[in-house]
C-alpha cells in the first residue's frame, strides 16, 4: 500500500507543474502590455508601476513563472485589482457557500441517481429502465441555466413557494437557507444524478451477471437482498472514483447555477472577475480549482485501493 | 491521473469504451437508422441544420431590428413565440441563434480534433518521453474543469463568439487526445501493424495509413457527443457574456436577457432554452446510438 501511495503521489508533481504552467500561460495570452490591461480603464500610472514591478514584467519569461510559482507555493495567489485584498483570502471567503450548495447538490444525485441506476438495471429492459434512461438523457441534455430559470417562473414567480435569489447564511435562519438552497442545489444535482445513474446501472448490470450473485440466487437468497447487499456493495464501489472525477461538472455548473439565483459563491466570483478584468482572481481561482481536483482525485484514488485490494497491486 | 483508465474518456458525464469497433465497420448508417431513438436525433440535427442556413429566408422578421411599439409582446399571429425587451421577434432570434449554436459546436469540435488526434496518436504511437510529457499535459487541461478552463481563456482571449470557440475546443482537447492516445495503443497491438513494420513501412507511414483510419470510428462517437457539450457550453459562455455579443443572437445570450423578465415575459426564456435543450438531446441521441451501431457487442 505504501508503495503505492509513493507511487501515486509522484504522479501528481508533474501534473501540478504543468497546472501551474498553463494557468501562467494564460496571462500571455493578453494583447499587448500586460500591465496596461490589467491595469484596467483608469490606467492609473502608480498602479503600472506597482504591477510592472509585482509580476516582474522588465524580467524573462521563465523568470517571471518562477517568481509567480514561488508565490503560489507560499499560499500567495496575487491581489484583488478591485478590492486589494489577496486572492486566496477572496477565494476562502467564498468557498463555504459553494461547499454547501455543492453538499446540497450531490445529496440530490445521490438520492435520485443511485436508485435511478439500480431500479434501471434491475428492470431491464422494462418501462422502469427506459424511464430512468429518459430521466438521464433530460438531466444530461438540459442547460443548467435555464433550469433554474424555468424553476424560478415556476416555484418562485407562479406558486411563491421559493425565494427567486439570493442567499441566508444558516447561521442566521436555517429554514431560509434551506429554501434558499433548495432550487440551486436541484439544478446543480440534476446532471450528476444523470451521471450516476448511467455509471450506478452499468456497474449494476455487470455484477448482477457475476458468478456470486448467481451463487447467491442458486442458494435462495431473497431477491432484494441479492440486489441491496451482495450486489449493490460492490457495484457501488467505482462510483467513489466517480464522485471525485464529478467535482468539475460541479464547480462548472456552479459557476452558471450561482449566476442564476446570485449566490455569493465562488463561482461568482470567477464571473465577476472576468467582467472586472481581475486576472489575479481568475488565475487563482483556476489554480486553486485544478489544485483541489488533482488532490480529490488521488484521495479517491487511495481510497479506491483501500476498498479494493486489486488495484494497489497493479 | 486516476482510476479512470487511459482506455475511456469521460465527456459529460458518457463513457466511451474503447473495445467499440477500432475497424470502420460496413453499414453503420443502417444500423444506426434502425436505431428510434438516432434516428429521431439525426432528423432535429438536420432540421436545425436546415433551418439555421435557411434562417434569412424562414425567418419572419430582421433578428436585430427593434420595434418599440411591440415590447415584450405575448405570442400572437404577429410574433409567433412573442417580443424581448426591445421588441425585437423572438423567433427570428432563436432560427439565426440556431447558427451561432451549430457553428459554436462545430467548430469547437473541429479544433479538439485537429489538436487532439495528432497529439494521442504521437503519444500512442511513439511512446517513451513523448508519452509521458503528453500524458502529463493532459492530465494537467483535464484537472481544470471544463467550463471554467473555457471561461478563463474565453476571459483572457476576449469575449466574442470566435474566441468562445477556440475556449471551447482548446478546453475539450484533452479528452481527443486520451481517446486517440488510448485507441492508437490498443490498434499498435494489432497483427497487421506488425506485418506492415515486418514489410519496412516507416513509422509515420504505418501511424497515418494503418492507425489513423482504424482509430475513427470510437473518435466519431466522442466527436458527436462532445458536439452536445460544446453546444451547452457556447451557450453557457453566451449566457455569461463571454461568447456571441450583442445584438447578434444567440440562444445562451437570449436566456441571459430573459431572466431579468422572468415574471412578465417568460416566453424569452422558454423558446431559446428549449431549443439548447432539443439540440442536445438530439448530439447526445446519436452519440449513443453511433455508439451501439459501432459496438460489436451490439452487432
Amino acid at each position: 500500500m505504501l508503495t503505492y501511495l509513493v507511487r501515486r503521489i509522484a504522479t501528481i508533481a508533474p501534473t501540478l507543474v504543468f497546472v501551474s504552467m498553463l494557468i501562467f500561460g494564460l496571462q500571455q495570452l493578453l494583447p499587448g502590455d500586460p500591465a496596461m490591461i490589467l491595469a484596467g480603464e483608469e490606467r492609473d500610472p502608480s498602479v503600472i508601476a506597482h504591477l510592472r514591478e509585482t509580476l516582474h514584467l522588465d524580467k524573462p519569461l521563465p523568470l517571471r513563472y518562477l517568481y509567480w510559482v514561488r508565490g503560489v507555493l507560499h499560499g500567495d495567489l496575487g491581489e484583488s485589482l478591485r478590492t486589494q485584498q489577496p486572492v486566496l483570502q477572496l477565494i476562502l471567503e467564498k468557498l463555504p457557500v459553494t461547499l454547501e450548495l455543492g453538499a446540497f447538490a450531490i445529496v440530490i444525485a445521490l438520492v435520485i441517481g443511485i436508485p435511478a441506476g439500480v431500479v434501471s438495471a434491475v428492470k431491464r429492459g422494462t418501462a422502469w429502465d427506459y424511464g430512468a434512461n429518459i430521466v438521464a438523457l433530460w438531466g444530461l441534455s438540459t442547460p443548467n441555466f435555464w433550469l433554474g430559470i424555468m424553476l424560478i417562473l415556476l416555484f418562485s414567480v407562479t406558486l411563491g413557494w421559493l425565494p427567486a435569489s439570493g442567499y441566508v447564511s444558516p447561521f442566521e435562519d436555517w429554514r431560509a437557507n434551506i429554501a434558499s438552497m433548495i432550487m440551486p442545489a436541484f439544478v446543480l444535482g440534476n446532471a450528476i444524478a444523470a451521471v450516476l445513474m448511467r455509471h450506478t446501472r452499468s456497474a449494476m448490470l455487470q455484477v448482477l451477471s457475476s458468478d456470486y450473485v448467481r451463487t447467491a440466487r442458486a442458494k435462495g437468497v431473497p431477491e432484494r437482498s441479492v440486489v441491496l447487499k451482495h450486489a449493490l456493495r460492490n457495484g457501488l464501489i467505482p462510483i467513489i472514483t466517480l464522485g471525485a472525477l464529478e467535482l468539475g461538472t460541479l464547480l462548472s455548473g456552479a459557476v452558471l447555477t450561482e449566476q442564476v439565483f446570485t449566490i455569493p459563491g465562488f463561482g461568482k466570483l470567477i464571473v465577476d472577475a472576468v467582467f472586472n478584468r481581475d486576472y489575479a482572481v481568475v488565475q487563482g481561482v483556476v489554480m486553486f480549482t485544478a489544485t483541489a481536483y488533482i488532490v480529490l482525485n488521488l484521495v479517491a484514488d487511495i481510497a479506491y485501493a483501500v476498498v479494493n485490494p486489486r488495484i494497489r497491486y497493479q | 491521473m486516476s482510476a479512470q483508465t487511459a482506455d475511456t474518456v469521460a465527456i459529460e458525464g458518457t463513457d466511451l469504451p474503447a473495445e467499440i469497433a477500432t475497424a470502420a465497420r460496413p453499414h453503420t448508417l443502417r444500423r444506426l437508422l434502425r436505431r428510434p431513438s438516432a434516428a429521431v436525433g439525426l432528423a432535429i440535427i438536420v432540421a436545425f441544420i436546415g433551418v439555421a442556413l435557411f434562417a434569412p429566408w424562414i425567418s419572419p422578421y430582421d433578428p436585430v431590428a427593434t420595434d418599440f411599439a411591440a415590447v415584450r409582446k405575448a405570442p400572437s399571429a404577429a410574433h409567433w413565440l412573442g417580443t424581448d425587451e426591445i421588441g425585437r421577434d423572438v423567433l427570428s432570434r432563436v432560427i439565426f441563434g440556431a447558427r451561432a449554436s451549430l457553428l459554436a459546436g462545430v467548430v469547437s469540435v473541429l479544433i479538439s480534433l485537429a489538436i487532439g488526434v495528432p497529439t494521442g496518436l504521437i503519444a500512442g504511437y511513439a511512446g517513451g518521453i513523448a508519452d509521458m510529457l503528453i500524458s502529463r499535459m493532459t492530465d494537467a487541461l483535464l484537472a481544470c474543469p471544463f467550463l471554467i478552463l473555457a471561461i478563463a481563456l474565453a476571459a483572457f482571449l476576449g469575449p466574442s463568439l470566435e474566441n468562445a470557440m477556440i475556449a471551447i475546443g482548446i478546453s475539450a482537447t484533452p479528452a481527443f487526445i486520451r481517446l486517440a492516445r488510448g485507441t492508437t495503443l490498443a490498434v499498435k497491438a494489432e497483427e497487421y501493424i506488425l506485418a506492415a513494420r515486418a514489410i519496412g513501412n516507416p513509422p509515420w507511414r504505418i501511424a497515418l495509413r494503418h492507425v489513423l483510419p482504424n482509430i475513427v470510428p470510437p473518435l466519431l462517437v466522442q466527436a458527436t457527443l462532445a458536439i452536445a457539450a460544446a453546444v451547452i457550453a457556447e451557450a453557457s459562455l453566451s449566457f455569461l457574456g463571454l461568447g456571441q455579443q450583442p445584438p447578434e443572437p444567440s440562444w445562451g445570450s437570449m436566456l441571459n436577457t430573459a431572466k431579468n423578465y422572468i415574471d412578465n415575459a417568460p416566453w424569452m426564456a422558454l423558446w431559446p432554452g428549449l431549443s439548447i435543450f432539443l439540440l442536445v438531446l438530439s448530439f447526445n441521441l446519436v452519440g449513443d446510438g453511433l455508439r451501439d451501431a459501432l459496438d460489436p457487442r451490439h452487432a
